[in-house]
């Protein structure tokens, strides 16, 4: 776990990054999970989750490494920091995950998400609903005269402002992956 | 060199190169393949528990009495659910042991096929990790990998799943030593820098405390040995949780007793006013700190332990050490000794006569008078005869297991082998019986309560059948004595539902099995019979009818501070307020 620089199997060489952080205040941090791309890896991840009452804002898993059987768990779970900490440290005891990273404090990353949205109208309402898609530069992948569904890919804020756009507009239905996140930079 | 075996006999190859020489299990359609291989060898002694629970907390007490990993083999479906509590146990006490399940053939797998059960999907939050093997050639190195995992780092319960057609295939072979286990591999070393803060703590300390756990005894002999040398040297006086008792002796001259819910007074009064608390392999667990925010108010802590998550989950710790209890202790040692042996001799003095003035309350004495033998007597008297013994004991859960704690002393690790963290009625026989197969010549002794012990009492055949001369020591109250305690200090005294009814007569059920029965009520009778059941060369029951409604104390009651202990029956009433009624 390289943010507590737990190496896989769950030990810190380092104790000092375990220092306690003992606030109240309720943080949010993105959580990308190496992990053995085998049967019940995911169960193990969203059963710890669930059994010990952590929250979960946002999922997304799919295999980064073909060869190597990796996949990428991210997760964006809420909690104090106390209880962000013993996230990673419980995630880290999981057999098949071989790192943990909180993308919210080792360094600058980037999160992005990708939606689809259904959004059916005709006259005005769908002359609008695509002006404010060129700004926001999402795509219509599909449109037939009553309706378009668009792609738009962003931050999850940028998502949650379209979408509170679109809803007086006709908004029928929304997809979203979940965030996808790396750390900026060459390492 | 590669071999080629059907899976069924990889099972019980790896076993032999894993060095097991001892399965409990119980056969069933799914492992029937294991049980043929089984029985054509010798190596492997196979014992038959009466039910999966038993096979499962059996190979815990083998495991809690040897050091090694404990070996449990049961069917699919039902044997794979039976065997849940005795995982979960051995999950919350850190214990190393492999269970092998049979399953349904791959092919029949989601069909609902007559005895299949998602046993690696009912099991994974209650083992450190499982196993669905889906292939043969694989097989042997998930086996070897299980082993590696179950006691590595912190130890526990590790389960395979083998579904019957792999076990039927042919495959390769994989030897341990081929087996790749970096698939898990923790951190044993502690930091350095925090050992020296540590090292430093400890110089200067005026009143500091050793609070060790169950982790010094998962170490290892070696690491109760360091901790043995560190407090002679130091003069700091030590307290243990329930499951670290045995790796300071009782007998030591800086042994506080047990601290916690039912600790000792001087024990917890300690660990509330101490300035420096050195946490060794514990887990700062509930019954041990009660009311948090009230919990050593005034001292550094220090926290040594192999799993980084028990780490500041509970209690801040200020000195965070990450590493096996044997590894750091040699290097505080090693530090301590390179910086000059330093103490703060006389600090630590006067701390110690505070402690000797807190032994003065004699918070474990009890007035045995008249003709009902108090459970207290009964624990002093069998103490008193057996400390001399090659003696192992178990409990089961409840005041008995309490006052066994406090009245039994114990010199070395892995001789006390009771359910701590999940304080699972029915743990204690077949834990016995575990003991006793692993050490045939010891006097294995298992302090029961009536109720816990019917929960596993079907083990009796077991115990007959392998002529394992396991002694049950039964301190019969007629009460589940435990509820019946928090019934009467938190529910108005409304027994409800805390009563052994229509128990049976012990010393008829013992001879139905073929064993010996005791029974003992008064006692000036007490000292011969227990003799008569130490000298029975074979399994005993003993049944000791004690004083129903004695209370276990110390006691701190939830949601109170370590110094808000009650010590006896004197003002019991409402102590337990709203805030602590909650709590279990
Ligand atoms: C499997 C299980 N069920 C219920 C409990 C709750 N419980 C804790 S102690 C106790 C009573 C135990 O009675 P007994 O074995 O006679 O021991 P005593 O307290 O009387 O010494 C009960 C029911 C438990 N610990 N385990
Ligand atoms: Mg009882």
């Amino acid at each position: 776990m390289a943010a507590l620089k737990i190496k896989k199997g769950s030990t810190s060489h380092s104790a000092y990054n375990l220092r306690p952080n003992f606030s109240d205040e309720v943080e949010t941090h993105t959580l990308a999970v190496l992990v053995d791309n085998e049967p019940g890896v995911l169960a193990r991840v969203i059963g710890l989750f669930a059994g010990r009452g952590y929250n979960i804002e946002s999922l997304t898993v799919a295999e980064v490494d073909h060869t190597g059987h990796l996949s990428r768990i991210t997760v964006v779970t809420t909690g104090t920091p106390q209880v962000i900490e013993q996230i990673k440290a419980q995630l880290g005891r999981i057999v098949p995950v071989h790192a943990v990273h909180d993308l919210t404090v080792e360094g600058a990353s980037v999160e992005r998400e990708l939606a689809l949205f259904k959004v059916s109208g005709t006259g005005d309402k769908r002359v609008e609903a695509l002006r404010l898609a060129d700004i926001f530069r999402a795509n219509a992948v599909d449109s037939t005269l009553e309706s378009f569904v668009f792609e738009l890919t962003g931050t999850p804020g940028k998502i949650d402002a379209f979408a509170d756009l679109m809803r007086p507009l006709g908004l029928v239905e929304v997809a979203r992956t979940g965030v996808a996140a790396l750390s900026r930079g060459s390492e | 060199m590669t071999r080629q075996m059907t899976g069924a006999k990889m099972v019980v190859q790896a076993l032999k190169d894993q060095g097991v020489d001892t399965v409990f299990g119980y056969p069933g359609g799914a492992v029937l393949p294991i049980y043929d291989e089984i029985f054509q060898q010798n190596d492997i002694r196979h014992i038959l528990v009466r039910h999966e629970q038993g096979a499962v907390h059996a190979a815990e007490g083998y495991a809690r009495s040897t050091g090694k990993v404990g070996v449990a083999l049961v069917t699919s479906g039902p044997g794979a659910t039976n065997a849940v509590t005795g995982l979960t146990d051995a999950l919350l006490d850190s214990i190393p042991i492999v269970v092998l399940t049979g399953q349904v053939p791959t092919f029949m797998i989601g069909s609902d096929a007559f005895q299949e059960a998602d046993t690696v999907g009912i099991t994974r939050p209650c083992t450190k990790h499982n196993w669905l093997a889906k292939d043969t050639d694989t097989l042997a190195e998930t086996l070897h990998q299980a082993f590696h995992v179950a006691q590595s780092g912190r130890p526990g319960p590790v389960l395979v799943d083998i579904p019957k057609d792999v076990q039927f295939a042919n495959g390769t072979y994989t030897a341990p030593e081929k087996s790749d286990t970096t698939i898990y591999q923790p951190e044993t070393k502690g930091d350095i820098t925090a050992i020296n803060e540590l090292v430093e703590a400890m110089e200067k300390a005026e009143r500091p405390v050793f609070y060790t756990g169950g982790g010094v005894i998962n170490s290892g002999p070696k690491a109760s040995a360091l901790l043995r040398e560190l407090v002679e040297a130091t003069g700091i006086p030590i307290t243990s949780t329930l499951m670290g008792l045995g790796a300071y002796p009782a007998s030591g001259e800086n042994w506080l007793g047990m601290l916690g819910m039912h600790g000792l007074y001087e024990a917890n009064m300690a660990m509330h006013d101490c300035d420096l608390m050195i946490n060794i392999g514990a887990r700062f667990d509930d019954r041990i700190t009660g009311l948090i925010s009230a919990f050593s108010p005034n001292s550094i802590k220090a926290h040594i332990d192999i799993d980084p998550s028990s780490i500041n989950k509970v209690i801040k710790a200020d000195i965070p050490i990450v590493g096996d209890v044997e590894s750091v202790l040699t290097d505080i040692l090693k530090v301590w000794k390179a910086r000059g042996r330093t103490v703060n001799r006389d600090a630590i003095a006067n701390w110690q006569s505070q402690i000797s003035d807190w032994r003065k309350v004699e918070c474990l004495k009890y007035v045995q008078e008249g003709k009902i033998i108090k459970p207290q007597y009964a624990l002093s008297r069998l103490e008193a005869l057996t400390k001399e013994h090659d003696r192992y004991i178990t409990t089961e859960v409840g005041q008995h297991q309490m006052w066994a704690a406090q009245y039994l002393g114990f010199e070395d690790p892995n001789r006390w082998m009771t359910s701590g963290g999940l304080g699972t009625m029915g743990y204690g026989f077949p834990a016995s019986i575990g003991a006793q197969v692993a050490h045939p010549d010891s006097l294995v002794i298992n302090v029961a309560g009536e109720a816990s012990w019917l929960m596993n009492m079907q083990e009796m055949g077991t115990a007959i059948q392998f002529r394992l001369p396991v002694k049950q020591f039964i301190l019969n109250n007629e009460r589940l004595g435990m509820v019946r305690q928090w019934q009467e200090l938190l529910h108005g005294e409304r027994y409800s539902h805390s009563w052994s009814e229509a128990l049976p007569d012990f010393v008829k059920l013992a001879e139905a099995f073929g064993a010996k029965g005791i029974i003992c009520s008064d006692p000036d009778d007490l000292d011969d019979a227990i003799m008569e059941m130490i000298t029975y060369d074979g399994p005993v029951i003993f049944d000791c009818l004690v004083e129903k409604h004695e209370n276990c104390f110390p006691m701190i009651p939830s949601g109170k501070p370590h110094n808000e202990m009650l010590l006896g029956e004197a003002s019991t009433q409402g102590v337990i307020q709203a805030g602590g009624a909650v709590m279990v």
